[in-house]
Parts: C-alpha cells; sequence; structure tokens
C-alpha cells in the first residue's frame, strides 16, 4: 500500500467541551488514516495484508482508531457500542454528522472533523 | 387621536423614544422593534451566572415583561459570576419593567403552568433534567427556547424549537447522558466573564426573535476563551422525524407531565461528598481531625499523597503531602506503594471533599 497517494488519508481532529482532557489536554491532532480500512473497525496499523473484507476509512472507523490510539483515559467517557457516548456531537467541516451520514460519512483530504462534548453548567 | 402619545402612530411614551433611540434607529430594529419589545414576555429560567447577564441586557433594552425562576440561594461562591447578586439585593436595570419573580422550584407538574404566557424561554439552568424539561415544556407551549451552558474557558448557546423544522434540544440530544459523566460548575470550574459572554449572547438571540431579526437557522455557538478565534458556528440537523417531543405525533404536553426527568438522565447524579463520607473498610480511611492528631503526635507517622490536580494542589494542601495525581496514581500504583511503604509505616489518600476520584480510590487503589 505503501507509495500509491490514495492509500491513506489525512484529516484535522479537534476536541471541545471538555473532551481534550481525554486525548492528551491537547485540542487539535492532524492524523492519517489508511484509505481502506477492515470492516471490522480493527484499527491494527498499517492495516494487515491478510485483510479482505475493506471499506473507505469513515467516521466510525475514526472513533474506533481515537479509542485504541489517541485515548488517554477510560474508554466509555468517548466510545459507546461502538460510536460516541450520549452527550458527544461530532461535526463534519462544522455540519452536525447527521447531516452528512453520521458514522458512514467517508473521510476525505482535510477533513475536519470536531468532537464535542456538551456542556450542561451555568 | 393618532399623534397622541401611546396612541397607533405614537405607541410608546415619550421618554421611550430618547430612553431607546440608540437601538431604534439600528435599521431592521426601528420603532417596530421597540413595540415588540415593550409588548415581549420572556422567562428568564435559572438566575445564575448565565441568567444574570442576560436579565440585565433584556431588562436594558426595554423587554416588557420579565419572569425570573430561580430556587437556590446565593452563596458567596456565586458572586464571582452572578454579577446581580450582594448581599442581599437583586439589581434591577429598569424600573418599568414587569418582574415575575418565582422561587418555587421548575418540575415537571408546574413547568407547563408556570411558564405558559412568555413569548420566549432562557435556558439558564445548570444541570441536565431540567434541560430536557424546559425544551419539551417550550415544545409543548410552542416557545422558542434560547439555551446557554457554561463550564470551566467554554461556552455554547443554541436556539431550540424555532425557525421552519428547527430541532428541540431532544431532537439533537436524543439520549442524556450518564449523570457520570457530567459536571458542575462547583466540580469543574468556571470563569464568569465565560458565563457573561453566554449569557450576554443569550439576551442578544432573545431581543433577535423578538424584533424579528433573527434569521431562523439552526445553528450552536461554541466559545472557548483561549482558542483563537474563540467562537465556531456548527450547522444543526432540522427536526427530528421520530422526536418523542417536537416530532411527528409527539406527545407535547402529555409528555412533559408524564416524564420523571431526573429518571430519564440516569437518576440523580452521584453525591461524592456522600459516598466519601461513607464508612469504609476499616482501617482504609481516616476524618480530618483523626490524620490531624496523628500528625501532632509524629509529624512523620505517615506519607500523605493529595491526588488532586496540580492547580488545585497549589491554591491549597496539607503540609508535608505529595502530589500525585489520580491518574499517575492509578497508572503506577505499584511504585507509589512501595516507596511509602518503605519510608513510612502507612500512607493516606486525600481528595477534594466533591470528587469521583474519591471513590476511585478507594476500589482502585490500595496504597
Amino acid at each position: 500500500m505503501a507509495g500509491a497517494e490514495t492509500s491513506s488519508v489525512t484529516i484535522k481532529v479537534e476536541f471541545s467541551g471538555g473532551l481534550e482532557l481525554l486525548f492528551s489536554n491537547q485540542r487539535s491532532h492532524t492524523l492519517t488514516l489508511p484509505a481502506a480500512v477492515p470492516t471490522d473497525n480493527a484499527t491494527t496499523v498499517p492495516v494487515p495484508s491478510t485483510i479482505e473484507a475493506t471499506k473507505p476509512a469513515d467516521i466510525t472507523y475514526l472513533i474506533h482508531y481515537l479509542r485504541d490510539h489517541l485515548l488517554q483515559e477510560r474508554a466509555e467517557l468517548f466510545e459507546e457500542n461502538g460510536t460516541v457516548r450520549p452527550g458527544i456531537l461530532v461535526l463534519i467541516n462544522d455540519t452536525d454528522w447527521e447531516l452528512e451520514g453520521e458514522g458512514d460519512y467517508v473521510v476525505k483530504e482535510g477533513d475536519e472533523v470536531v468532537f464535542i462534548s456538551t456542556l450542561h453548567g451555568g | 387621536m393618532d399623534s397622541v402619545i401611546g396612541g397607533p402612530e405614537y405607541p410608546l411614551p415619550l421618554e421611550d423614544y430618547k430612553r431607546y433611540g440608540r437601538q431604534m434607529i439600528l435599521d431592521g430594529f426601528g420603532l417596530q422593534g421597540q413595540v415588540n419589545l415593550s409588548r415581549a414576555s420572556v422567562a428568564v429560567v435559572g438566575a445564575g451566572g448565565l441568567g444574570c447577564p442576560a436579565l440585565q441586557y433584556l431588562g436594558a433594552a426595554g423587554v416588557g415583561r420579565i419572569g425570573i425562576f430561580d430556587h437556590d440561594r446565593v452563596e458567596i461562591s456565586n458572586l464571582q459570576r452572578q454579577i446581580l447578586h450582594n448581599e442581599e439585593t437583586v439589581g434591577i436595570v429598569n424600573s418599568r419593567l414587569v418582574i415575575d419573580a418565582v422561587t418555587s422550584a421548575i418540575s415537571a407538574s408546574n413547568a407547563l403552568t408556570l411558564l405558559a404566557g412568555y413569548d420566549l424561554i432562557l435556558d439558564c439552568t445548570d444541570n441536565v433534567p431540567t434541560r430536557y424539561l424546559l425544551s419539551d415544556t417550550a415544545v409543548a407551549l410552542k416557545t422558542p427556547l434560547v439555551s446557554g451552558a457554561a463550564q470551566k474557558f467554554d461556552g455554547q448557546l443554541c436556539v431550540y424549537h424555532y425557525g421552519e423544522n428547527g430541532p428541540c434540544y431532544r431532537c439533537i440530544f436524543p439520549v442524556p447522558p450518564k449523570p457520570s459523566n457530567v459536571g458542575s460548575c462547583e466540580e469543574l470550574g468556571i470563569l464568569g466573564a465565560v458565563t457573561g459572554i453566554i449569557g450576554n449572547m443569550q439576551a442578544l438571540e432573545a431581543i433577535k426573535i423578538l424584533t424579528g431579526l433573527h434569521d431562523g437557522k439552526p445553528v450552536m455557538h461554541i466559545y472557548n476563551a483561549l482558542s483563537t478565534p474563540p467562537f465556531r458556528t456548527i450547522k444543526l440537523r432540522s427536526k427530528r422525524e421520530g422526536c418523542p417531543a417536537c416530532g411527528t405525533g409527539a406527545l407535547e404536553k402529555a409528555l412533559v407531565r408524564d416524564t420523571d426527568y431526573v429518571q430519564f438522565c440516569g437518576g440523580l447524579r452521584p453525591d461524592w461528598e456522600h459516598t466519601g463520607l461513607a464508612q469504609g473498610e476499616a482501617g482504609k480511611r481516616i476524618d480530618a481531625k483523626s490524620l490531624s492528631a496523628l500528625l501532632a503526635s509524629d509529624p512523620f507517622a505517615v506519607e500523605i499523597i493529595d491526588v488532586r490536580q496540580p492547580t488545585e494542589f497549589g491554591i491549597v494542601h496539607l503540609p508535608g503531602s505529595k502530589n500525585v495525581p489520580l491518574k499517575q496514581l492509578v497508572e503506577y500504583p505499584q511504585n507509589m506503594s512501595r516507596k511509602s511503604r518503605s519510608s513510612s509505616p502507612a500512607g493516606w489518600v486525600t481528595t477534594h471533599r466533591r470528587q469521583q476520584t474519591r471513590c476511585e480510590v478507594s476500589t482502585e487503589v490500595r496504597v
């Protein structure tokens, strides 16, 4: 897979509303994901060549990837049943992910994905 | 009769033309905007960090009737951001306002009655169950909801149930977060100026809606005081078809009456203070007086590990205590216990009085 321009996709990921605390207290991350990933969202990198069932990297894969590789705290604070836990809003290029196909949205070069924890204080 | 003050041609008292003139000359605002404000009624639920600035600007702008709903007592730790309160008063910026002050707690059984008759509701509250209750109530009463929230250096602002197909709070957050994943200003901290910014913007959104200046598009404004630029505006989805509050076949008023909001949001928030005060295993807990007595008899009797964040440790800590944030301690408990056992006969872990850490320490770490 190495070498080919289409084999990976680089995106910007941002955390806000306190979620950054789960990710090394760093708000902004630049990630390079494999363009084709296992359909079961296993996040071994690089993707083993023995994997046959692949799909383009999507937001569901990104959530698994973040959980397995960047999360510094308990997984339940970020992920639940393969998606984000209730109370986290996902934005794809400043738009609610529900308008973009949620987890099925295929990430594109230069996309910005933001994870925001809702606030309740006042 | 047309030229009579208060008549159709001059619908406002003479002094209002002077008082509100600077906003009345704004394009799109005009005389009609001011008339709308003077005839409008706004319910502000929560007169705390968000409610205070919102109330100030709504009052100053000439909103005719304002309902203030808050059952909490003002504590000294609130004064840093709840700027309308001083020792005993609530400041009033405009003596001509009609103010309904309601000090009973808003609940599923009284919300529909208490909030009926207002053109607009401002959610300036501080907890998840009340946020769902206010959203469902606003939908049932066909009222837009201007919702603000703030924590630490962050703020969020959104107008729900407004415009064509605008979503309600439940459309965006159908499932509430677990109580243990929700922090409060008390635990996480809050900068007063941040609630000021969000509260002011709630007043601004309210004024825009009442004067017809709001574009009705569903967006959320997200603020972080430390980022550049500090604001981000995100486009939200429209109404959720199957939303139990505002979707097709929604239950409307019955939903509000029949929902136990605290239960819906996963029950009461864990009472860390109470949990911490509970009797633990014998020999695993010590109260402050016993620890003080022990240290008085022998300052080196124990090693004290303070597991709070370094910032909190820096504010105040027990003499001779050592700061090892909980996360490090949990990651390398072996290291810590070996060290403390070699130098002292016993070790104690201290935490802030209302932190979750206390429970975690008691279950996960054995020093």
